[in-house]
Parts: C-alpha cells; structure tokens; sequence
C-alpha cells in the first residue's frame, strides 16, 4: 500500500469518529423528545403526522405492542411495494415503459427493502419505473431504516427503565427519525452528491450518438444513457444502510458515484449512524464510556480486517501476473486486482468500502465482490456472518452487538461466579435465551439455506463460476439474506423463482426472527430494578471488557462459520496461490 | 394488537407521500437549480449536437483511439441502459480467457509494444461504463495511436498529460485519464 492508500483509510476512520459523536449525541435529544433547533421548526409537521394518523405522542406501549405496530407497519409497506410493482406499467412516470415486474421479484424485492436488506434480483434501470423508486424503495429506505433506529431505542430504554412495563412509543420514535435524522441529512447529501454528477431527473434515458461510428450494420452507433432520481435515492440507500443501488452497478456506476469525492462521502456516510449510535446508546443510559466502549470493539475488528482485504487486493491475481500482466501499484496506476473495480476508486477505496458495506449491513457497493481475490472476498462474507454487529445496520447493529454484550457479560459472569449483570440490570434465564435465539437464527438460515440450495438443481444452475467460488456465490447470498446486508457475489442468477422465494423467506426471519426477541428483552428489562454496582460488578468499559466482547463475537463467527468457509474461499485460496 | 392497524396505514400513507413525493421533489428542483448539466448527465458538447457524457465511457476499437477498460455489460459493450460487471472469479477460466483475448488484441494493434501490459486494460470495470484509465494504461497505448494518426509520439503524450487528472483535492481516489475526453481532443471536437 501507498502512504496516500494509508492516508485516505487514516482520513476515513478519523472522519467517522468525530462525527459520531456530536450527531450520535443529537439523535439522543431527538429520541428523548428534548429540544433541539430542527425539532422546534419541524414541530407542526411532527404533529400533523400525528394528527393525521390518529396517534396519540404519550402513550407508551407495552413491548408486545410496540412489536405489533412495527410488524403491520412493516407489512403495509411490504404490500405497498409489492403493489408498485405489479401495476407500475399503468401509472405514471414511467418514461421507459418498464413492464410489472414478475411476482417472485416483486415478492423478493418488496420483502428485501421492508427488512433493510435491499438485496437485488433485479436489475434498477431495466426494471424499474420511476414511479416506483421514489414510491416504493425509496420510502422504505427511509422507514425499514427508522423502523431499526427505534428498535435499538426501545431496548435502551428497558436498560434506563425501572419497574416500568412500557418501552416507548413505536409511532413517535420512527416519525423522529425520519424527520429528525435521516430527512434532513439525506436532503443535504443528496445535493451534494448531484453537484459532483449523480443525476437526479425525471427525463427519460438519452440516446446519444457515438464518437467511434463503427458504420456496419450489427454495431451499434448509438448509446443509452439511464437516468433518474437517482440522488435523493442514493442519499437514504447510504445514510440508512439500506444499500439499494438505484442502478444496477449501485455505486460503481458513474451516474451513483461520479467522483473519489462522492464515493468518500457515500462510503462515510454509511458507517455513519451506526457509529453515532453508540454515543446516542451511551447518552441514553448516562455513562458515555459504555458507548465508546463498544465503538472501540467495532472499529478495532473492522480496522484490522480493512488491512486483509486491502492486502489481497493490491497483491493481484497470480493468474494474471503468469500471463505478464502488470499488476504492481506505482505512480501512474493503482494496480492489484482490477477485474471488478473502477479506476477512479482504485484498489484502497474499492477495498475499503467492501469492508465497511459487509460490516455495516448496507450493502451497496462500488466494487464487484464476485471477482474479488478468495481472501480478500471472504472478509465481507464472514463480516456479515458475524451477525451485522460490526457496527451493522442503523439500530440493528447495536441491538445486535448489546445482544452479545449480555452474552459476553453472561459469560463472564459464568468465569466469576456471580449473576451477570449490564447497566444495573440482571441478565437473567429469559434474556440468555432469548439471546440464544438471536444467534441462532441467522446462522440456521445461512447454513441450512446454503445446504438446500446446493441440493436442488436450481439451486446450482444460477451458479456464474465453477467450482469452489460457485460455492462462495450461494454461501455469500444467504449470509446476505440473513444479515439483511443485500451486497452479492452478483455472478449469482438469483432473480429466478428459486432464489427469490428462498431467499426472501430468509430476510423475513432474519429482520422480525430478531427484532421480536430484542423488543422482548427491551420489555423484560423495563420491568426489572436496577441493582446498585458494588465492587464485585464486572465493569463493562475497560479495555478488558472489549476483548472480551471482540473475542465472544469472533469465537461463534467463527466456530459456525469456518467449516463453510474452508469450502469455499479458503479452497479457491489454495487452489490459486 | 388490531388496534395499530389504522395509524400503521395512515403513517405508510404520510411517510410514503412526504419521503416518497416531497423528498425526491425538492430535492429534484434544488438540484435542477443548482447544478442544471450534472443532474441531467454532465453531457459533453452542445444540446443540439451532444458529444456523450463525461462520467460514462464509450467504447472505442479502432487504433487511432485510446481503448477505455474492457466492458461486461450486454449485449454490446458500454451499454449505458444496462450497467453490470462480468462478476468473474479469480479462479474462473472464462477470466483467464478473456485477459488472453485482450491481451493479443493489443499486441496485433501495436507489435512494437513490448511493455508489460497494465492491468487496467485487460480487466473488465465493475460499472462496465468505468470513463477512466489509468496514466499507465494511457501511456502504453501512445505509440498506437500517434502512429496511426501520423503524430509524433511527444505531442500525443503531451495530450495524454493534460487530460490526466490528479486525485480530488490532492487525496482521494487515484490519478485517471479520461478516455472520452482524450479521445474527442485527438479528433480536436473540444
């Protein structure tokens, strides 16, 4: 690597950490309905949502409630997107006239972006109308990512709770973070993303003539442009981990992200929240060492594995080098293993956003992770079988990560003797269990879905490489289905009944297979006293303790992972090197 | 539980029309405003008599030219209504293929080339509509192209120099060439 390769990652972490902060400090006050500048204006919006939804601010709910708004919630705009979809070729905007869309696609896609998944079987600028970017994904963007901001804010409440048998109110915790949070940053970015070339239009593709005129009958002498609103899109997709590319190449394509500059702001903003979250987590429980403690164990696990994948890629393809191919990094080239990346992102940034995708459930990539080195690939394929909690999805990485601290807190309490307790709360028979499911869940899925699929034919016919990288394919779409990350090994053919349906049943249970046992825990917590910390309580800030969570989340990663990944990019490893 | 029904619909319904509707329209008019040529495509030349896009290559064959990155979209390369990359492994022969197949092309187009030959231009971009090279892939081609144009090969290069762009405000991405631009120079249309 470069010093100026090393410089962008330094920038890059940097950057990240001192915005958390102050913005993970601010979504504290907006979820505790304190006054902040943005709230005091937006106020008469906040309570026409209300009005208009016969809500009711200050009524706390019970977490079975609570479970119940999100559930239809989230099943009104599953149906609403599946919808779109079905009829997009009778309404308007539709400049291209795309037809309906096939009802497994539909059923795969509307499921992927209800779960913040935003997986893609399909292909944006051949599939999809205008109409239902904006009316469909694009408003999932927004609520399937505040939908997982209140979840966490839920749990953290039954951490500041005592004795009390409600956890919030589900309405207002997501119409805060919509209008609060994610509105208004996704409004500003989007602007600036338009000034460095996203294209935001409702004018149909432009046809334009070529400069190289081939002249015979079979070529071609013109190109097609796709267009679109594309930036307001690409805002929320990065902002809300939700990763959907408006066009089919998502950030790598030029029109997504034109520029080394907006691919810094895209690939920043989409570690962003998850971050800041941490500091919104240490605010919310009134120690801020908490939230800091578990930022500390995210960025030291994802900074190291930045390095490996980094590594891999800038050491090229060695069936390249046997072929004479310069492939060594120098002033006039980034080199490494072009195959799959965009020369103005190079092999730093390509590798720098697989890693931060795959561990912050968003998905989008600028980059394809299919011809990526062995290696170098499985990092974001074992960062998503982590469990998305290295820093993860907005909310769904910390209540995924605080879900592993109550295992490492539990097992600690095991090593010493004593009843674990975390923030003054008991850890208790109900949460471990509940724990356990969560776990539990997406691992199933990962690996019995991957086991059926290479069962069946059409299972292996989707297959795009041969033999152990095929293998990669389908273990790297259900990891992504589990993980509600929604990146790919996109050689994969998986808009094709088989997939669609498999691997849509997959995002199902790995979004509300785990929201549901969070909201539980949030509610048993509610309920419990808090114990006063004595001198034999496991402080759970120290440096000690972060090890400790590090090791607990990379031991079940990898004791339920490394047997499938051994057959996949660990064999395409020896076989290549 | 059925009682969240009615502010489940009704809050899709205000999400849908204020994230769905006012979001994307303002942000469509601000845009429009403020920045007229990148929101419809940062296209090249005039309106009546467009030269391409900035940000999305062209494919380009012919030895008087500079080749951008090979691309993997269909059914033609370029194809700028259907992004995609090849998806290849490392391991996948098709890959290996394909690199041999580059790599005579360039080797019929310039037999006197005996560098090695830089990555860039035998492997595929993930956008397949990737505008750039790398200098070191434009340099490689300059003996091509000033020989086909009847140029000295010091004023193709003095042209590759000035269309190559350094990384954005001196730190991020890599230093790149842009292939439409370069080539539109050499034929003197900007």
């Amino acid at each position: 690597m470069t010093e100026n390769g090393l410089f962008q990652i330094i920038l890059y972490f940097v950057t990240l950490l001192l915005l958390a902060k102050p913005l993970g400090v601010y979504m504290a006050a907006v979820y505790e309905n304190r006054p902040v500048l943005i709230n005091r204006l937006l106020a008469p919006l906040e309570a026409w949502v209300y009005r208009f939804s016969g809500v009711k601010p200050e009524h706390e709910m019970r977490w079975k409630e609570y479970a119940a708004a999100l559930l239809w919630f989230n099943l009104f705009g599953g149906l609403a997107v599946f919808a779109l979809q079905m009829l997009q070729a009778y309404l308007p905007l539709n400049p291209q006239q795309m037809n309906n869309v096939s009802v497994d696609s539909a059923f795969n896609t509307a499921v992927s972006f209800i779960t913040n998944t935003n997986w893609q079987g399909y292909s944006g600028e051949t599939t999809m109308s205008y109409l239902t970017q904006m009316l469909g994904l694009s408003v999932q963007n927004f609520v399937s990512a505040a939908t997982g901001m209140a979840v966490l804010v839920a749990m953290i409440r039954g951490f500041q709770r005592r004795h009390s048998e409600t956890i919030g109110n589900f309405w207002t915790d997501l119409t805060r973070g919509i209008l609060y949070i994610l509105m208004p940053l996704s409004f500003v970015l989007a602007l600036v993303l338009a000034g460095q070339g996203v294209v935001q239009t409702f004018k149909p593709y432009h046809t334009l003539p070529l400069v190289e005129q081939v002249g015979t009958a079979t070529e071609k002498t013109t190109q097609t442009l796709a267009l679109g609103p594309a930036a307001s899109q690409v805002a929320i997709k990065q902002l809300g981990t939700n990763g959907g590319g408006f066009f089919n190449a998502n950030s790598a394509h030029p029109f997504e992200n034109p520029t080394p500059l907006s691919n810094f702001l895209e690939m920043l903003l989409l570690l962003l929240i998850p971050a800041a979250l941490c500091h919104t987590f240490g605010t919310m429980v009134g120690d801020s060492r908490q939230g800091w403690a578990i930022l500390s164990a995210m960025t030291l696990v994802m900074v190291s594995l930045v390095f490996v994948t980094v590594a891999y890629e800038q050491g090229g393809n060695p069936a390249l080098t046997a072929l004479g191919i310069e492939q060594s990094v120098g002033i006039d080239q980034s080199g490494g293993n072009m195959e799959g990346k965009e020369t103005r992102f190079g092999i730093v940034n390509s590798a720098l956003w697989a890693t931060a995708t795959a561990a912050a459930s968003n998905g989008s990539v600028n980059s394809m992770h299919d011809s990526f080195t062995p290696l170098g690939g499985l990092v974001p394929m074992w960062l998503i079988q982590l469990g998305e909690v290295i820093f993860g999805g907005v909310g769904s990485g910390l209540y995924g990560m605080l879900v592993f601290v109550l295992i490492a807190v539990f097992v600690a309490g095991l090593m010493i003797g004593r009843t674990p307790e975390y923030l003054g709360k008991k850890i208790e028979a109900f949460e471990i269990k509940m724990a356990a499911i969560i776990i539990l869940i997406p691992a199933f899925f990962i690996l019995g879905g991957t086991a059926i699929a290479i069962m069946v034919e059409a299972g292996k016919t989707a297959v795009a490489n041969p033999g152990a990288h095929g293998f990669s394919e389908i273990l790297y779409a259900f990891s992504s289905a589990a993980g509600n990350n929604g990146s790919a090994f996109a050689g994969l053919s998986a808009n094709a009944p088989f997939y669609n349906i498999t691997l849509g049943i997959v995002m199902l249970f790995g979004r509300y297979g785990i929201i549901i046992p969070v909201l539980a825990i949030a509610g048993s917590l509610a309920a419990k006293k808090t114990v006063p910390t004595t001198l034999g309580t496991l402080p759970t800030h120290t440096p000690l303790f972060v090890m400790l969570l590090i090791g607990i989340v990379l031991l079940v990663g990898a004791l339920t992972f490394v047997p499938a990944l051994a057959l996949g990019p660990v064999v395409e490893h020896l076989e290549l090197f | 539980m059925t009682n969240q029904i009615k502010p489940a619909l009704l809050m899709l319904l205000s999400f849908t029309v204020l994230t769905g509707l006012v979001y994307p329209l303002a942000v469509t008019f601000s845009a429009q405003l403020l920045y007229p040529n990148q929101t419809n495509g940062s296209l090249l030349g005039t309106n009546e008599q467009p030269l391409g896009s900035e940000l999305i290559g062209q494919a380009f064959n012919r030895p008087e030219y500079f080749w951008g990155r090979p691309s993997a979209t269909s059914p033609t390369a370029y194809n700028g209504g259907a992004s995609s990359g090849s998806n290849q492994g490392p391991t996948n022969p098709a890959l290996i293929d394909a690199v041999k197949a580059r790599i005579n092309a360039l080797h019929e187009a310039d037999p006197g080339q005996l560098d090695a030959i830089p990555v860039e231009l035998v492997t595929a971009s993930a956008s397949g509509l990737d505008p750039h090279i790398s200098p070191a892939a434009a340099s490689y081609q300059i003996s091509r192209v000033a020989r086909a144009r009847h140029l000295s090969p010091d004023s193709v290069s003095e042209l590759v120099g000035r269309y190559t762009e350094g990384r954005q405000w001196g730190v991020w991405g890599e230093p790149r060439v842009n292939v439409l631009k370069l080539n539109l120079a050499l034929d003197q249309r900007i």
